[in-house]
C-alpha cells in the first residue's frame, strides 16, 4: 500500500516547500525553498529525519488532512489552532496520526506560516532537483482539496510526544542588517532614519517579500538608484521602490532587481521578517559583517543541537483531559498545558 | 550605528573591476557601473572561471550585467580568502578582452508592438522623442545581444539599444505584465519569462516560452545570443501560439 497523506480542504497559501534549488542563479530561478526555515530544522529534530525532506507549509491558515496510514507528524513555525479527531494537540510537537484520523489546522495565532512535517516527508516527484513549489517561477502548484501526498519511509515510526521550545520570531521585533553592495546610495541620515523608524509588516507580502509601511517617517529615497543597472538580488535584500516604500525580499525573489538596496537582512533573522504578520512591528539594526558571520555560526550550532533540546510532552494523567484518547494518540495534550508552554516560549 | 559601507577592496588606476560584498555570504566582481560590452564579457568569463576553479566553499555563481557574483558558506571560507582567491585570479588575464561564451545562436522572435497587447508603446515612444512608427523601426531593426539572464528564470536583459532609448524605469510600477511581454527602459529591452509587476514599460508582445520546466532544456536563451524582435500582427501572433512554446520564434548558430 502506498502510504499516503490526504488533503481534504486547503487554505489557499499551502504549499510542498524543502530547502530549496540551488544551482539555477544563473538562469534567473532563485532557491526559493521554505520562508521560514528554521521550522524546517525544528520539525526535522521533531521527528529525527533529515531536513531536506519535502514539507507542506501553510501561509496563514491550514487545512484538513486524514492519514491514509499510520504515520507521525510534527507542527513547526507560527502556531496555529490544530486538532486530531476533534482534541486540540500541541504546536511545536510531535505527534502519531493513525490511519484513518482526520487532522484540522486553522489559522495562525501568531506569525504567518505554520509548518506540517511528515515521518519519511512528502515524496512526489522532484522537478529541478527539489520537490517545493516555486509559484513565482510556475515550478509544482499549491497543495489542493483532492490531493494525495505519497509519502517516503519514516525513519523513526512510533518516536511521537516529543515538543521543542522554539526561537521567538512570530511577533515582528529587530533584526539585524548588514550594509551590501549599495547601501552607500543612501546617505548617512537616511540610514540613521532608517534605523529609528519603527515599520509594521504591511498585508501585502508574499514568499517573494514583503512590503513595509512607516508612520510618519520621511520617504526613502535614492536618486543614483532609478537608473542603476540592474543587479544582483538575494533574500533577505531590502529594496526601496521608486516611491520610497521598503520592501524585504524572501526566498522567492527575483535574481536581479533595479530598484536599490539599503541592506540585508542576517539569514539567521529572515525568519523574523518572513513570520512577522500583518501589523506587527520590524526595526532594523546595523552589525558588523564579522559580527553577522558569528552569528550565522550561532544559528548553525543551534539548529545542530535543537535534537539535544526537545523534551517529552507533559504525561502526568491528572493533567490529561481524556486518557484515552491520549494512549490511542500519543502526544494528544489539554488544553491547560498548551497555555503552559505558551509560558515557556 | 553607521554602517561601515561594503568597501570595495580591489581596484586598478580606474577602479575597476571592484568586490563588494552582498548580504552575509556573497561576492560581487564588478567591472563596471555602466553597460558596456567589455565589461559584459569580463563578467561572463570570469564566472565562467571562477566554476573552473571550484574552490571549496564556493556554492553558486551567477552573471549580471557587468558582474559576476559569487555565493559561499562564510563558515566554510573566509571572506578575506575568497577575496584573495578572486585578486589573484583577477590579476591572472585581460578580462575586458575575453572571448563570448561558445555555441552561441540567434533567434528571431516575433512580436507584436503597441495595440491593446502592448500598451505602452506610446508612451515609450515620446520619452525616447520618436513616433510610434520609429519606435518600431528602432527596436524591431537593432539586433540585440543576451547580456544577462536575470530577475526570472530563463528571463534576458538584452541590448544595447540606441542611445535615445535611455529612458528611466517608471517610479510606479505596472501591476502586472504577461510572460512573453517585451519591455523597455535605460537602452535595455526585457523579455518576461513570468507574470509579473515592473518598472519597464511594456511596448511588445510575444508568444515565446522562456522558461520550460517540464523540458530537457529548461532554460532556453543563454547570455551571447542574440534576438531579432520582428514585427508581426496580433492575428499571426494568436496562431503561432498555438503552434507551441517557440511561438513562431526561429534559430540558428553563429558561426
Amino acid at each position: 500500500m502506498t502510504r499516503a497523506l490526504i488533503v481534504h480542504r486547503a487554505g489557499p497559501g499551502v504549499t510542498l516547500q524543502d530547502q530549496g534549488r540551488p544551482g539555477y542563479l544563473g538562469f534567473g530561478l532563485s532557491r526559493g525553498g521554505a520562508a521560514d526555515r528554521l521550522a524546517l530544522a525544528e520539525g526535522a529534530a521533531l521527528l529525527g529525519q533529515g531536513d531536506d525532506l519535502a514539507v507542506i507549509e501553510m501561509a496563514g491558515l491550514g487545512g484538513e488532512f486524514e492519514a491514509g496510514s499510520d504515520m507521525r507528524i510534527a507542527l513547526t513555525g507560527a502556531p496555529m489552532r490544530a486538532s486530531i479527531a476533534g482534541t486540540r494537540i500541541a504546536w511545536n510537537a510531535s505527534h502519531a496520526l493513525p490511519q484513518g484520523a482526520r487532522l484540522s489546522i486553522g489559522g495562525a495565532e501568531q506569525g504567518s506560516y505554520g509548518y506540517l512535517h511528515i515521518g519519511g516527508g512528502v515524496d512526489v516527484a522532484a522537478q529541478l532537483g527539489a520537490r517545493g513549489a516555486h509559484l513565482a517561477a510556475g515550478v509544482g502548484h499549491a497543495v489542493r482539496a483532492g490531493d494525495d501526498l505519497p509519502l517516503g519511509e519514516d525513519p523513526k515510526p512510533g518516536e511521537v510526544g516529543q515538543g521543542i521550545t522554539p526561537l521567538a520570531r512570530f511577533d515582528g521585533g529587530t533584526v539585524r542588517v548588514v550594509p551590501s553592495l549599495q547601501t552607500d546610495f543612501f546617505g548617512p541620515d537616511q540610514i540613521a532614519g532608517f534605523e529609528a523608524t519603527d515599520f509594521h509588516r504591511d498585508t501585502r507580502g508574499s514568499r517573494m517579500g514583503v512590503r513595509l509601511i512607516a508612520e510618519a517617517a520621511d520617504p526613502l529615497h535614492s536618486d543614483a538608484g532609478l537608473s542603476v543597472l540592474s543587479e544582483v538580488v538575494v533574500p533577505g535584500d531590502i529594496q526601496i521602490t521608486g516611491d520610497g516604500t521598503p520592501f524585504v525580499l524572501l526566498s522567492e525573489c527575483q535574481t536581479t532587481g533595479g530598484y536599490p538596496r539599503i541592506c540585508s537582512v542576517l539569514p539567521c533573522d529572515l525568519p523574523i521578517v518572513a513570520q512577522a504578520q500583518p501589523g506587527a512591528t520590524l526595526r532594523f539594526a546595523f552589525v558588523a559583517l564579522q559580527d553577522a558571520v558569528e552569528a550565522e555560526r550561532r544559528a548553525a550550532a543551534h539548529r545542530a543541537g535543537l535534537r539535544d533540546g526537545l523534551w517529552p510532552l507533559v504525561r502526568d494523567p491528572h493533567d490529561i483531559a481524556d486518557l484515552l484518547s491520549y494512549q490511542l494518540i500519543g502526544g494528544v495534550t489539554a488544553g491547560t498545558e498548551l497555555d503552559q508552554e505558551k509560558a515557556q516560549t | 550605528m553607521t554602517p561601515h559601507p561594503a568597501t570595495p577592496t580591489h581596484q586598478d588606476a580606474t577602479g575597476w573591476p571592484h568586490i563588494r560584498t552582498v548580504g552575509v555570504d556573497g561576492l560581487l566582481v564588478s567591472f563596471g557601473d555602466r553597460l558596456t560590452e567589455p565589461a559584459n564579457r569580463a563578467a561572463l568569463a570570469l564566472r565562467a572561471a571562477i566554476e573552473a576553479e571550484g574552490w571549496d566553499g564556493v556554492e553558486e555563481c551567477s552573471t549580471s550585467l557587468v558582474s559576476a557574483y559569487v555565493m559561499f558558506d562564510p563558515l566554510g571560507i573566509s571572506h578575506s580568502d575568497l577575496q584573495t582567491h578572486l585578486r589573484h585570479l583577477l590579476d591572472s588575464r585581460d578580462w575586458y578582452n575575453a572571448d563570448l561564451p561558445q555555441g552561441r545562436r540567434l533567434w528571431r522572435i516575433p512580436t507584436v508592438y503597441g495595440t491593446d497587447l502592448a500598451p505602452q508603446l506610446s508612451e515609450a515612444a515620446q520619452a525616447a522623442g520618436m513616433s510610434e512608427a520609429e519606435a518600431i523601426a528602432s527596436i524591431s531593426g537593432t539586433r540585440v545581444r543576451v547580456q544577462t539572464i536575470g530577475f526570472a528564470p530563463g528571463q534576458p536583459y538584452l541590448g544595447e539599444l540606441d542611445a535615445a532609448w535611455d529612458i528611466p524605469r517608471q517610479k510606479t510600477l505596472t501591476d502586472r505584465v504577461p510572460e512573453g511581454a517585451l519591455t523597455v527602459a535605460i537602452r535595455q529591452l526585457v523579455l518576461f519569462s513570468v507574470s509579473t509587476p515592473t518598472g519597464w514599460r511594456h511596448i511588445g508582445q510575444t508568444a515565446f516560452r522562456l522558461f520550460r520546466p517540464e523540458a530537457d532544456t529548461p532554460f532556453v536563451l543563454r547570455p551571447g545570443d542574440e534576438v531579432e524582435f520582428q514585427q508581426t500582427t496580433p492575428e499571426k501572433l494568436a496562431v503561432m501560439r498555438q503552434d507551441g512554446p517557440d511561438g513562431g520564434a526561429t534559430s540558428e548558430k553563429i558561426t
